[in-house]
């Protein structure tokens, strides 16, 4: 693609320019460079906004022991949802990527792909009210049990009845991320060399020893990439989470009542928010925003990584 | 060792389409066998269906009989994973495991058919194959690199190694020489001359100096008109085909007159 | 090869033994020929137990599944291993692993759009719901309605409204944003620093978790209007623009990359000037790609909650001006009424307006998404073949 521009270095250096020209390329440079001022707005006015919370004396935020105090809790629920997300959602959405990809009859396969994309599309609000109204309920009972004959974890405390737990949270989100990882893990499995994967064959493998010895090598880096996009997504998640999750304190115990994110304590207390508690919310929001980019970034870092690898070939 | 093989009456298909018909012939044990013909008559479709390649295919079967010394590949109670092991194959272009070393390429297949391998017999096994392959001295030090950092004709050359690591019976070879310089494939073919005291070897090639240069026997398969399925034209030790063709379409194609 | 030596034909059996195995140091694994029947014929086994576990014991679900698929693991991988060898079991093992986590992500998945299904279709296609708001409908019309002397009141008429506004204005905003960016990437920089710079942000911005962009919006209306009036529909439009016009210049960068060079060459040649030869050549055979990928990036953002939540408050009635006041969308009128439903005593008419608002957002999405695929397949550029 860099003829077009090597074209216009040329065109620009001759005397004459149209106006469509001027217009044409001052459109399209002015969209980009907006976008360049939106990203820095988001930034600009998110901090503007939080600035009140992070300088004000502690005791007059919630809690009483100042931002940091308060935030923690939130950024550890938020963490510890979305990474319970990743370790359920990921074996299993490599598992289903594999079934359409290398197991399922091809035609099957497509028509789950298409199903698994359009999954990926309903609104988290549905995934949110499912999970409270059916899911929930159904995980009271093993929680149950789980407290019972597991107590002796601390992630397994005292159960709560209604199942409006972390646990439940994560689980609804593994559900929700699971349409994402498996959307790029099966696209990497599908471009897998044939003649690696016949190589493998002919070399006497079973069908998971040729997956082993050629697809999972070169999908790995996607797949990687994939869950980073899904986590992502799960730290992101707003309304499944508010939904569920009744909040409370920090609790290690992941099966009780407890445990807070930071976008559903956004999304619960904005609506009524005034003051400093707004600028509290949005200082919350800022370090979400924070996290993810170190999210996003660390994805980004390992797909290029990727790039150079498969440069290679 | 090598072993014979006897292909009896063999039916190729791709779903519904028969791509070849009726093909028999028997193969001696440790000798080079060629097969040559106009592009898509079924060369490589009938190459496959030798170790159960052919299978992998969704969709694709076979209906006749491949024995190998008088067992049946096709036989009720044959894993195609066990013919594959003893059967070994080399593609068109060349395809090391691109995240595997060099010395990993070459025990892939070991380490996939053994449930243990000593360290003194993987180096044993690896010199041995590369060696084999008439690339030990150019790779020995550097086992420990990328097997895709090499050039073409050396990628090829470890695939046959990766491919006689596994000490086949037969190794067959599809065009191995089709993506590779004149050296490298000169180095090739004296390599397929090596291999033939120890192998049973089946190559496809289009080019009909390879086929005069390294083959024993020769096989022109040939396609009566499109759409029909394929069909082994004639099958005689490489001096008749070249100089004696029974056939006139053999003659036509030997001599460049065909089409 | 020296050490190879002539090893004795087996008579009955297999193919042929061997010479790997007589190197010293090399214990070999056959694989030996078995069928998918054994491992059918345990599923069906496994599937017993678990109702028995189930219904006999009384276990929860979850458990009784788990136990018996983690017997049905033991029994494959014992039963292979007798039949096939370690190497057959491990591949049944992996196969059955396979299934399982098709199987397990299928039940949450089908059970989701069962429930929405089921809750919602009493009420979605109701005229009164889909005609009337919610202005002056109290918990008592619901009490009224539950005792069985008042009729249905209160709707989503404003909701749909108000998502159409305001999708349709984020729309506006991030299209011409994000196709400009797009040709500005393919057309004009090239790799130049500040298109390389732009598809980074541009990946940054993917990122960016929805409620952070309503805060974005919201923070930047209050910097205009101060805290009181700060929410409105185009603040809610312009928080789904910051996550709409990433996705919009992906796809279109994608779309516009496919364009054959020879195509604007061709024009070129012919003394067309630069913009034409994208006004008239590029774009319009990018045409259909263009139009999925946007109908693509509505649907995505068309269920947003959160940032709207943030931005443009609650509306009760039908608001048709973005710019001034709180509105309404189907996504977070589904929330409140789900949360927050008008009488605490009786839910029951509130649940259904909320499982109604979101069939109709479901409904919404699955067209959407089925609209661009028509339109990716109908209308694909018909270069080459
Ligand atoms: N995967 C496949 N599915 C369906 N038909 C196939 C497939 N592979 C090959 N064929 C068909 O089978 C016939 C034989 O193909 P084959 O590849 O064996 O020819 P070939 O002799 O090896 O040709 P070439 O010399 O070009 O390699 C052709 O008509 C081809 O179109
Ligand atoms: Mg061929």
């Amino acid at each position: 693609m860099n003829a077009p521009a090597t074209r216009r270095a040329r065109s620009s250096s001759t005397a004459v320019r149209r106006p469509g020209d001027i217009l044409f390329n001052g459109a399209s440079l002015g969209s980009a460079v907006l976008i360049l001022l939106i990203l820095a707005g988001v930034a600009f006015f998110l901090v503007m906004e939080a600035v009140p919370a992070l300088t004000a004396p502690a005791e007059e935020i919630s809690g009483g022991e100042g931002f940091f105090a308060y935030v923690w809790p939130l950024v550890f629920g938020t963490v510890v949802a979305s990474v319970i997300a990743m370790l359920l959602g990921t074996p299993v959405a490599i598992g289903i990527a594999l079934f359409v990809s290398h197991y399922a009859p091809r035609r099957l396969g497509n028509g789950i792909g298409f199903v698994i994309d359009l999954l990926a599309a309903v609104p988290s609000v549905v995934f949110g009210m499912w999970g409270m109204a059916v899911f929930a309920p159904r995980l009271g009972p093993l929680y149950e049990w789980l407290s019972q004959n597991l107590g002796w974890i601390p992630i397994f405390g005292d159960a709560s009845a209604t199942g409006r737990t972390l646990m439940t949270a994560s689980i609804v989100l593994a559900v929700m991320i699971l349409p994402i990882i498996t959307s790029v893990s099966r696209e990497v499995f599908l471009q897998t060399p044939r003649l690696h994967e016949e190589a493998a064959l002919a070399l006497g493998a079973t069908k998971w020893e040729m997956i082993r010895t050629a697809v999972l090598p070169f999908g790995m880096p996607g797949v990687i990439g994939g869950t980073m996009l899904g986590l992502g997504r799960a730290l992101g998640e707003t309304m499944a989470v508010a939904i569920i999750l009744a909040p409370g304190v920090f609790s290690w115990n992941f099966i009780g009542a407890g445990n807070a994110t930071i976008p559903a304590e956004i999304a619960l207390n904005f609506p009524e928010a005034a003051g400093l508690r707004l600028s509290e919310l949005i200082a919350a929001g800022l370090v979400l925003f924070v996290i993810t980019l170190a999210v996003n970034l660390f994805a980004r870092w390992i797909v290029d990584r990727r790039a150079e690898f498969s440069g290679a070939n | 060792m090598s072993k014979r093989i006897d292909v009896k009456d063999l039916d190729i298909y791709y779903g519904d389409f028969h791509a070849v018909k009726g093909v028999s012939m028997t193969i001696e044990p440790r000798s080079v066998t060629a097969f040559i013909g106009p592009s898509g008559c079924g060369k490589s479709t009938f190459l496959r269906t030798l170790n159960r390649m052919h299978e992998v295919i969704p969709g694709a079967r076979v209906e006749g009989e491949v024995l190998i010394d008088g067992q049946n590949l096709y036989g009720k109670g044959v894993d195609p994973v066990d013919v594959r092991r003893q059967v070994g194959m080399v593609f068109q272009r060349p395809n090391p495991f691109p995240t595997m070393s060099i010395k990993e390429n070459v025990l892939a297949g070991v380490r996939l058919n053994a449930r243990r391998i000593s360290s003194s017999a993987a180096d044993e096994l690896t010199e041995r194959a590369l060696r084999g392959a008439n690339l030990w001295n150019e790779v020995k030090d550097r086992l420990d690199k990328p097997g895709s950092g090499l050039s073409g004709g050396q990628q090829q050359r470890l695939c046959i190694a990766r491919a006689i690591a596994i000490q086949p019976e037969v190794i067959l070879m599809d065009e191995p020489c089709s993506a590779l310089d004149p050296i490298s494939t000169l180095a090739i073919e004296d390599l397929i001359n090596d291999l033939k005291s120890d192998y049973t070897v089946v190559i496809v090639t289009h080019n009909m100096q390879q086929a005069a240069r390294v083959s024993d026997k020769t096989g022109f398969f040939n396609l009566k008109a499109t759409g029909q399925p394929g069909q082994l034209v004639e099958f005689d030790t490489t001096q008749t085909i070249f100089n004696n063709p029974s056939q006139k379409a053999t003659e036509d194609y030997i001599s460049g007159r065909f089409g | 090869m020296s050490i190879q030596t002539q090893t004795p034909q087996t008579p009955q059996g297999d193919v042929q033994r061997s010479r790997l195995e007589d190197v010293e140091g090399v214990v070999l694994s056959r694989v030996r020929p078995t069928t998918g029947r054994p491992a059918l014929l345990l599923a069906l086994g496994a599937l017993v137990l678990a109702v028995v576990l189930r219904l006999g014991l009384d276990m929860h679900v979850a458990l009784a599944l788990v136990l018996s698929f983690v017997g049905y693991l033991g029994a494959v991988y014992a039963v292979y291993r007798h039949l096939g060898g370690p190497r057959v079991a491990v591949d049944q093992v992996l196969r059955a692993l396979v299934y399982f986590a098709f199987v397990c992500a299928i039940v949450p998945l089908a059970s989701l759009l069962w429930t929405v299904v089921a809750q919602g279709a009493g009420r979605a296609f109701d005229p009164s719901f889909l005609n009337q708001t919610m202005n002056g409908v109290t918990g008592l019309h619901d009490q009224d309605y539950a005792e069985g002397v008042g009729p249905f009141v209160g709707g989503a008429y404003h909701a749909i409204v108000g998502t159409l506004i305001i999708t349709g204005l984020a729309t506006l905003i991030s299209v011409p944003i994000g196709l400009f960016t797009a040709i500005y990437l393919v057309e004009y920089g090239g790799r130049n620093p500040l298109s390389r710079w732009i598809r980074f942000f541009v990946d940054v911005m993917t990122g960016i978790p929805s409620i952070v962009a309503g805060l974005f919006a919201f923070a930047l209306f209050v910097q205009l209007f101060g805290p009181r009036d700060a929410k409105m529909g185009i603040a809610g439009a312009i928080a789904l623009s910051v996550l709409m016009i990433p996705t919009v210049v992906r796809n279109s960068e994608e779309m516009l990359r496919i364009v054959p060079n020879e195509l604007r060459e061709a024009s070129l040649a012919l003394g067309v000037p630069q913009w034409r030869t994208i006004a008239k050549v590029v774009l319009p055979t990018a045409a259909s790609g263009l139009a999925s990928g946007i109908t693509l990036a509505i649907a995505r953002v068309i269920g947003e909650t959160a940032p709207l939540l943030v931005a443009i408050g609650y509306a009760r009635g039908l608001s048709l001006n973005a710019f001034e006041g709180p509105m309404n969308t189907l996504a977070v009128y589904a929330y409140y009424m789900f949360t927050k439903p008008l009488s605490p005593a009786v839910r029951e008419p509130s649940l259904e307006r909320a499982w109604a608002a979101a069939l109709l957002l479901v409904l919404i999405v699955v067209a959407l998404n089925l609209l661009a695929r028509l339109i990716a397949k109908m209308f694909a550029p018909k270069t080459g073949r």
